[in-house]
């Protein structure tokens, strides 16, 4: 199924274009979160959405995260409000974003007068800057060999594997056809899979990367003593973490993996690549990710334009940035909640359908969510946005052998 | 109703919600489940040993702690991870 579609995106100074054209206001410290939530409130449902790190101390994965996310394509400018004496560089983060041709402005609580007058100043703005952004941005027309989407799945019951997550790997493999950029994660999910993965690799070498990169997330999570697996994936007929990973490695499709990637890390072509979100250096700041949107999260900070998220047992997440595309497993989860879901994967199970025919549908919605269509999460104003401590070394010359 | 994904599996996955007091006929062993089994569940294709892989996907995905009986619901209370174990909420209590 080639695309030869077209739609319409904004065009970044560094040649990035993106499909959305969203304001950020981050607070940069847990301390500026309330202000920083009361300037976005009356925006909210006008493409202005709150991200931001609750951290006082230092962290350079939690500074690199957030300048990927504020030149993110998909970004139009930003607001930082910070309480004043956070560790968090605030002057380095505007910086980038000054120089990547956004707008940008800084309001530091302790210096603006408190709680009230920095929610009047950040409202104002606001009010500026939207008014004078889709005239500011140019516009461009933007093809599928540009996109990036993520995949990741969250609330996973026994049907996600059978039907959502291979349907979504169908709809990857028409993606990587079509030379797009395809992000599959994440270690702890795919625990029992190594083997398999390392084989799909384009060079030995980068096999060997897949590999060295399991046994660390392998080490990491039995250091921590519990593995990707949450009582409701027990309660879904889901038994094992193996289990679990090989319902959740059908997202992958059957695409060769192009290579592996680090949280920031864009993927320089079209194809697939696995992220690794385990941190390196041991277990040191907790869980790797201490849930789905801390990875929805990742996979936006790689670029991603928009993500698929799996779900069996019913998640309700959107966020902030990228739009997510609900794909429902369960035929009876989703007549539930069927206002919280994009795509009904489910009914594969009820001779309703067939893995081609919801892959291509996935497909089709990719191309419209790309053209501006909102998902449903995005219209239900789903903005959820986790970032926390983490550290990584840098991938090595193996992981992006193209 | 049943379905084995790949040809090695020995577990079946139910494809739809079953009721209490239902009765499966797999080839000649009759079993009658007292409580009802939600869809994505797995059943014993055949007679699992202790110790025997549990197959689907036509991968591994744990080891059965004790005999399973083909048609006998298969799931944390009689296989375990060969990774890591499971947690649910009963364990909590163990």
């Amino acid at each position: 199924m080639a695309a030869k579609a077209e739609f319409p995106g904004y065009l970044r100074q560094d040649g990035r274009k993106g499909i959305r054209n969203t304001i950020l206001v981050v607070y940069l410290v847990e301390c500026a979160h309330h202000v920083a939530r009361e300037i976005v409130y009356p925006y909210r449902k006008q493409g202005v959405h709150l991200i931001g790190f609750s951290g006082c101390y230092p962290n350079q994965y939690a500074f690199d995260m957030m300048e990927r996310f504020c030149t993110h394509p998909n970004t139009g400018g930003a607001l930082l409000v910070s309480l004043g004496c956070e560790s968090f560089d605030r002057r380095g983060l505007a910086e980038t974003i000054a120089g990547s041709g956004r707008p940008v402005e800084t309001l530091v609580i302790q210096e603006r007068g408190g709680t009230l007058s920095t929610v009047e100043q950040g409202q104002a703005w606001l009010g500026e800057t939207l008014a004078g952004l889709e005239e500011s941005t140019p516009r461009v027309t933007m093809a599928v060999d540009e996109l990036v989407v993520g995949a990741i799945c969250g609330g996973s019951d026994a049907t996600s594997g059978i039907t959502a997550n291979p349907a979504i790997g169908r709809c990857f493999d028409l993606l990587v056809e079509n030379r797009a950029r395809a992000i599959f994660e994440e270690g702890g999910e795919l625990i029992g899979c190594e083997r398999i993965m390392a084989e799909r690799a384009v060079t030995p070498e980068l096999g060997e990367e897949i590999l060295a990169t399991m046994e660390k997330t392998a080490h990491y999570y039995t250091t921590m003593g519990h593995g990707s697996f949450a009582v409701g994936n027990a309660d879904g007929g889901l038994s094992t973490v193996e289990e679990k990973s090989m319902g959740a490695y059908a997202k992958s499709g059957s695409s060769p993996i192009s290579g592996l990637i680090k949280p920031g890390d864009v993927p320089p072509s079209g194809g697939l690549y696995l992220l690794d979100i385990v941190p390196d250096g041991g277990a040191r700041f907790g869980f790797p990710n201490i849930n789905d949107n801390a990875e929805i999260a990742e996979l936006i900070a790689c670029g991603a334009h928009m993500t698929l998220f799996s779900t069996g047992r019913g998640s309700v997440v959107g966020s902030a940035i990228s739009p997510v595309i609900k794909v429902c497993a369960n035929p009876d989860t989703f007549r539930r909640m069927a206002g919280d879901m994009d795509v009904d994967a489910g009914r594969i199970l009820e001779g309703r359908g067939t893995l081609d025919e919801v892959g291509e549908e996935i497909f089709s919605l990719v191309l419209e969510v790309a053209g501006g269509a909102p998902t449903k999460s995005e219209s239900l104003g789903h903005q959820e946005f986790v970032l926390t401590y983490k550290s990584f070394e840098p991938i090595g010359p193996a992981c992006l052998p193209v | 109703m049943l379905l084995r994904i790949s040809d090695e599996d020995n577990v079946y996955v139910l494809l739809r919600n079953m009721a209490a007091g239902t009765v499966l006929q797999l080839g000649e062993q009759e079993t009658a489940y007292e409580t009802g089994l939600e869809l994505g569940h797995k059943i014993a294709a055949r007679d699992i040993a202790a110790g025997e892989k549990i197959i689907k996907y036509g991968a591994p995905i744990g080891s059965a702690t004790r005999d399973i009986r083909a048609g006998e619901h298969v799931h944390v209370h009689n296989i375990k991870s060969d990774y890591l174990p499971t947690y649910t909420l009963d364990s909590i209590t163990d």
